[in-house]
C-alpha cells in the first residue's frame, strides 16, 4: 500500500504524457472551435439581397437541396484566396453556394464580386453581422454545409482550399447525400 | 515560459483593449447588465479575453448583440443559452456544472479531501511511533547550556 | 563569423556537458576521486561556452546583423538599443539559449561555492545538472538553432513585437527564467540525494539557499510580468489566469511549498520523501510550462507556426527528465525514514497544512489549465476555464492558508501552544474584522470577495507584525536589549517576516483591485470630459508625437477632483515602423489609494476619440507587496548560516531561535 503511494506521481505523469502525445498530433488544431450547430437545424436567414434589385435571401427557399452557406467580406484576404474553389464546389460537386456578405458595405461586396466573378447561387447582405453570429462564426470566411432537411452537416472555418475541398467537404457532401 | 510567447502568438488576434464604442443602452441598469454579461462571455478568437475587453470584430458584434437582446427583454440566461447553442461551452468563462465538467469542479476538492486524509493518517502514524533520540554530543551540550543562560539573562 | 563561433561554442558546451554528466557520476559510484573532481572544471567550461554563445547572439542583435535569421525576424535597425538587446530573448530560439545559460550559471555556482558539499553529492548533483543541459543543448542544436543564417541577408529586419518594447518586459524573461530554471539545481540535488539514498538536515540546509534564490527570482519574474501586462496591455488587468501565466504560477506554488517543507526536514528530520518529491515536481512544472508554451499544444496556432518536431522533442525531454527521477523515487523513497514524534499542533504541523493547501492549489491550477485540452482529447468537447472557476476553487484554498500563515510562526517546534498563539493574535483579529466591516460598508450588496480578502490580508499583516514585535520584545523598557535581540535575530527570521508581510500587502492590493475596479468608456471630442468615481477626465487635445521608432497620437487629459486639477495624463496610441497593428500606451497616475488609468483608442472620424478610463483601488499594493516579498527572500538568503562553510553535516544542529 505504502509502495503504491510512491508510485502515484509517476503514474500521473505517465497519464499526462500520454495525453500530451495525443495532443501533439499535427492534424489537431488547438484553436479550432468545433461548431455547436453541426447536426442541428440551420438558423433561419432572412436578409436583403446583395445584388441591386435582388429579392431578399431566405434559406427556406432552398429546402430540399444540399447547399453550402459561405460567409465572406470584401475586406477579408483569405476570402479572395478561396474564391476559385467556391466555383469548383458548384461545378464539380453540384452544390450551390449561398454567399452572405458579413459586416460589409453592400457596394463594396458588389465590387468584390464584380472584380472576381460571382460564384454564388444567391447572395445576401448581413451588414450588422447578426446572421453570422446566428451561425456561430468566429470570423470570415466560413462555410457551412446544409442538407436537404435544413440540418447543418459540416462547418469549415477558414478558407476553402483544394485540400479542404477534397478531404473535408467532399466526404461530408457524400455523407449528406446518402 | 515568458508571456512574451503568447503575446507573439496572439498579438494580431485582438489582444488589444476594447476601445470601440458602440451605442449604449439608455437605461443604466440594462447597460450595466450588458457590461457585466459581456465580461462573462469569452471572445472566441482571443486568448483569455472576454468580449468586453476585446477589440476583435466578432467581440464587438457580440457586445452589440448582447445589448440588443437585453433591450428586447431577454434574460441573461436566454442570451447565454443562445451563445452556447452556437459556440458551445467555450464561450462561457464560468464553466457550467455538468457531466463533462464534473471532474473539473470536483477535482480540487477531491484532491484536498484525499490529501487531507493522507495527512491525518500520517499524523496518526507518527504519533504512535516511538521517539528515537540520540545523545547530544559535546558541542551540542555546550550550545544548549549557552541558550539556557541567554534565556535567563533575557527574562 | 561570430555567429558561427557562437554555434560552435554550443557544440563544445554539449561536449562538456556530456563529460560532466558521465565521468563524475561513474566516479561517484566507484569512488574514483579525480573523476568526481572533473565535474567542477567541466561545469565552469560549459558555462563559459554557453555564455560565449549568448554574447555572440546578443552581439548579432546589438549590431543588427540581419544575416542571422532570428535577428531579421525580431529586430529592426531603428529600434532603441535596449529593445535590440532584449530582442535576444524575445523569440523562441534566443530565449531557449537564455534558458540554457541560466542552467549553466546555476551549475557553475554550485561548482564554485559548493566546496563544503560532500564530494559524492556534489559530483552527482553537477552530473544531473549536466544531463538537463544535454537535453536542452540537443533541443537547440537539432530543432532551434539560434544562429541559423539567411542568405542573402535582408537589408532591414521585421521589428520586435511592439508589445515587447517595454522596459518591464525587457527584464521579465531573464528574471522569470532565473527562478524557473534555478529550481533545476534543487532538482539535481534531490535526484543526487535519491541516488545517494540519504536525505538529512544537512541536505536540507545545502538545498535551502538555492531554493530561496530561485523562489525570489521567480516571485520577481511573475510580478514583473503582471506589472507589464497592467501597463502595456491597456485593459487595466494584472492577472488573467491565462495558461501561460499559470505555467509560471504552478512552479511558484510548489516551490513555496518546498521552501517550507525543507524547513521541516532541516529542523525535525521528517517529511523527507515529500520534500524530495516537491523538489522534483517544482522543476517538473517548469518543464511543463516550457512544453505547454513552446509546443503549441494549447496556444493558438493562428500566429505561431509550430514545428511539430519541437513539441515532440520537448515532450520526450519532459518524459525522461521527470519520468526517470520519479521512477527512482518510487523505488528509493520508501526507504527514506524520518525520525521523531510529530504532533499536529506544532510548527511542523502548521507547515504540513501549508504544504497540503499549496499542493492542492497547484493541483487546482494544473487541472484548470489542462482541462480544456484533456476534454478536447477525450470527448472533443470545448470548455473555457476562466476567472470564475479560480474564484470558486482557488480562493477558498488560499483563505485558510492566509489565516494559518499568521498562526504558524507563533507555534513552537514539536509542541505548539495554539491557544496562546490565538490569544496573542487578538489584535490582529480585531483589525481584520474592522477591515472586513469597512469593506462591507463601502460596497453594500457586493460579493463576499472584498470583506474576506481584506480580512485575510489585514489578519496576516497585523499577525506578522505582532510576531516580529514579540520576537524582539519591542515593548521592553531597555532599548539596548531590544537592539541586542534585533541583532541576534537570524536574518532568516527577518526574511520570513518580510515575505509574509509582503504577501499580506499584496493580498490587500489584489482584493481592492479585483473588488472595486470601475471603468467608463465614451467617445470624447477635445474639450469634452468623462467622469469616474468623482474624478473628471477632460480631454484637452490629441496631437501627434514622434518616438524613436514609432509615431503616436498622444492625448492630453486634465484630471480634476472637486474642481482641483490633480494630474495630467498622456496616453498614446502608437504605430511602430513595421508591425501593422497599433499599440496602446496607457497613462497611469498611481497613488497608494488608487490608480487612475487612461487609454485612448481609435478616432471616430468625426473629431472624436474613444476613451477608456479605469479607477483601480489599491492596485499598487500588489507591486509594493511583491517587492517586499522579494526583499524578504534576499534577506533570508543573506543569513550567515547559508554562507560558505557554515553547514557541516554533524554540526547541523544549531537551532534557530525561530
Amino acid at each position: 500500500m505504502r509502495r503504491l503511494l510512491f508510485l502515484l506521481p509517476i503514474l500521473i505523469v505517465a497519464a499526462l504524457v500520454a495525453a500530451f502525445w495525443r495532443g501533439l498530433d499535427p492534424a489537431r488544431d488547438p484553436s479550432a472551435l468545433p461548431s455547436a450547430l453541426v447536426g442541428k437545424a440551420a438558423p433561419a436567414v432572412d436578409l436583403p439581397g446583395l445584388a441591386e434589385g435582388a429579392p431578399r435571401l431566405n434559406l427556406a427557399a432552398f429546402k430540399g437541396k444540399l447547399i453550402a452557406v459561405n460567409f465572406f467580406a470584401s475586406w477579408c484576404l483569405p476570402c479572395r484566396a478561396e474564391h476559385p474553389f467556391l466555383k469548383q464546389l458548384t461545378a464539380e460537386f453540384g452544390v450551390p453556394v449561398i454567399g452572405i456578405a458579413w459586416k460589409d458595405k453592400p457596394a463594396a461586396s458588389r465590387a468584390f464580386l464584380a472584380e472576381l466573378g460571382d460564384p454564388y447561387a444567391a447572395t445576401g447582405a448581413d451588414e450588422n453581422g447578426r446572421t453570422g453570429i446566428d451561425f456561430g462564426i468566429t470570423g470570415v470566411p466560413e462555410t457551412f454545409l446544409v442538407d436537404q432537411n435544413g440540418i447543418v452537416r459540416y462547418r469549415l472555418a477558414g478558407p476553402v482550399t483544394p485540400d479542404g475541398l477534397q478531404n473535408a467537404l467532399a466526404p461530408a457532401i457524400t455523407e449528406a447525400r446518402k | 515560459m515568458s508571456r512574451a510567447f503568447v503575446m507573439l502568438a496572439v498579438l494580431w488576434l485582438g489582444m488589444m483593449p476594447a476601445l470601440a464604442q458602440e451605442a449604449q443602452l439608455s437605461d443604466p441598469t440594462l447597460e450595466q447588465r450588458a457590461r457585466d454579461l459581456s465580461r462573462e462571455i469569452r471572445c472566441v478568437v482571443c486568448q483569455s479575453q472576454s468580449v468586453a475587453d476585446s477589440d476583435a470584430d466578432i467581440a464587438r458584434e457580440m457586445r452589440t448583440m448582447i445589448r440588443e437582446q437585453i433591450a428586447a427583454g431577454k434574460s441573461d440566461a436566454d442570451i447565454r443559452d443562445y451563445l452556447v447553442a452556437r459556440y458551445g461551452d467555450f464561450v462561457l468563462f464560468d464553466p457550467p456544472f455538468k457531466a463533462s465538467t464534473y471532474a473539473l469542479w470536483i477535482g480540487p476538492f477531491a484532491v484536498l479531501v484525499i490529501a487531507g486524509t493522507g495527512v491525518v493518517l500520517y499524523f496518526r502514524r507518527r504519533a504512535q511511533e516511538p521517539v528515537r533520540t540520540r545523545a547530544l554530543n559535546a558541542e551540542e551540550q555546550d550550545r544548549v547550556a549557552q541558550l539556557l543562560r541567554e534565556k535567563e539573562d533575557g527574562a | 563569423m561570430i555567429p558561427e563561433l557562437g554555434h560552435y561554442a554550443l557544440v563544445l558546451a554539449l561536449v562538456m556537458a556530456l563529460a560532466q554528466a558521465s565521468l563524475p557520476m561513474i566516479g561517484a559510484a566507484r569512488g574514483i576521486r579525480p573523476w568526481m573532481q572533473l565535474a567542477k572544471p567541466a561545469a565552469l567550461a560549459q558555462f563559459a561556452f554557453v555564455a560565449f554563445a549568448f554574447l555572440a547572439l546578443m552581439n548579432a542583435f546589438a549590431t543588427s546583423d540581419f544575416s542571422v535569421a532570428i535577428v531579421t525576424q525580431h529586430s529592426h535597425s531603428q529600434q532603441p538599443l535596449i529593445y535590440k538587446l532584449s530582442g535576444t530573448w524575445g523569440n523562441h530560439e534566443g530565449s531557449l539559449l537564455l534558458w540554457v545559460l541560466i542552467l549553466t550559471i546555476f551549475g557553475g555556482l554550485v561548482a564554485l561555492f559548493g566546496e563544503n558539499l560532500p564530494p559524492r553529492l556534489k559530483a552527482r548533483t553537477l552530473a544531473i545538472q549536466a544531463m538537463i543541459s544535454i537535453g536542452f543543448l540537443l533541443f537547440m542544436l537539432l530543432t532551434s538553432n539560434p544562429f541559423a543564417r539567411l542568405d542573402p541577408a535582408p537589408l532591414e529586419g521585421e521589428e520586435l513585437n511592439p508589445l515587447l518594447q517595454d522596459p518591464g518586459l525587457a527584464m521579465h524573461p531573464p528574471m522569470l527564467y532565473l527562478g524557473y530554471v534555478g529550481f533545476s539545481i534543487v532538482f539535481s540535488f534531490a535526484v543526487a540525494a535519491l541516488i545517494d539514498g540519504k536525505v538529512d538536515a544537512a541536505w536540507a540546509r545545502w538545498v535551502r539557499p538555492w531554493c530561496l534564490l530561485s523562489w525570489t527570482f521567480l516571485t520577481g519574474g511573475i510580478v514583473l510580468g503582471s506589472w507589464w501586462a497592467y501597463n502595456e496591455l491597456g485593459w487595466g488587468g494584472w492577472w488573467f489566469w491565462d495558461p501561460v501565466e499559470n505555467a509560471s504560477f504552478m512552479p511558484w506554488l510548489i516551490g513555496t511549498a518546498l521552501l517550507h517543507s525543507a524547513l521541516v526536514v532541516e529542523k525535525r528530520d521528517a517529511l523527507k520523501s515529500w520534500t524530495i518529491l516537491l523538489s522534483i515536481l517544482t522543476f517538473g512544472f517548469s518543464l511543463l510550462g516550457t512544453f505547454l508554451v513552446r509546443s503549441g499544444i494549447i496556444t493558438s496556432v493562428h500566429a505561431f507556426a509550430q514545428d511539430p518536431t519541437r513539441g515532440v522533442f520537448i515532450l520526450a525531454l519532459l518524459t525522461i527528465a521527470i519520468g526517470a527521477p520519479l521512477t527512482l523515487y518510487a523505488l528509493r523513497a520508501p526507504t527514506l525514514r524520518g525520525g521523531g514524534l510529530f504532533a499536529p499542533l506544532s510548527r511542523e504541523g502548521a507547515l504540513v497544512m501549508n504544504n497540503l493547501l499549496l499542493a492542492t492549489m497547484a493541483a487546482t491550477v494544473l487541472l484548470g489549465t489542462l482541462y480544456p485540452l484533456l476534454l478536447d482529447l477525450t470527448t472533443g468537447g470545448t470548455v473555457s476555464v476562466g476567472m470564475p472557476f479560480y474564484a470558486a476553487t482557488f480562493i477558498p484554498l488560499a483563505l485558510p492558508l492566509l489565516l494559518l500563515m499568521a498562526i504558524g510562526p507563533f507555534l513552537g517546534w514539536k509542541r505548539g501552544d495554539v491557544k496562546g498563539a490565538l490569544q496573542r493574535l487578538i489584535a490582529a483579529a480585531i483589525a481584520a474584522l474592522g477591515a472586513a466591516i469597512i469593506a462591507i460598508w463601502m460596497k453594500t450588496g457586493g460579493s463576499l470577495l472584498a470583506p474576506l480578502g481584506l480580512f485575510a490580508g489585514v489578519w496576516l499583516l497585523v499577525g506578522t507584525a505582532i510576531e516580529f514585535m514579540e520576537r524582539v520584545r519591542l515593548f521592553d523598557r531597555s532599548a539596548a536589549r531590544i537592539l541586542t535581540r534585533m541583532r541576534h535575530t537570524p536574518r532568516a527570521a527577518y526574511g520570513m517576516s518580510l515575505a509574509h508581510f509582503g504577501l499580506a500587502i499584496a493580498v490587500i492590493g489584489m482584493t481592492g483591485a479585483a473588488a472595486w475596479k470601475t471603468e467608463n468608456i465614451k467617445v470624447l471630442r477635445p474639450g469634452e470630459s468623462l467622469s469616474l468615481q468623482g474624478y473628471e477626465f477632460k480631454l484637452d487635445k490629441v496631437g501627434g508625437v514622434r518616438g524613436e521608432n514609432y509615431l503616436a497620437d498622444q492625448a492630453h487629459f486634465i484630471v480634476s477632483s472637486g474642481g482641483n486639477v490633480i494630474a495630467n495624463l498622456y496616453p498614446e496610441r502608437r504605430q511602430y515602423l513595421v508591425q501593422p497593428m497599433p499599440t496602446t500606451e496607457a497613462a497611469i497616475r498611481s497613488t497608494p489609494l488608487a490608480d487612475l488609468y487612461a487609454v485612448i483608442g481609435e478616432p471616430d472620424g468625426k473629431g472624436g476619440w474613444t476613451v477608456r478610463i479605469y479607477h483601480e483601488p489599491l492596485v499598487s499594493w500588489i507591486w509594493f507587496g511583491a517587492l517586499i516579498m522579494v526583499a524578504g527572500g534576499l534577506t533570508s538568503l543573506s543569513d550567515r548560516r547559508y554562507r560558505v562553510g557554515a553547514p557541516v553535516r554533524a554540526g547541523a544542529t544549531q537551532t534557530a531561535k525561530a
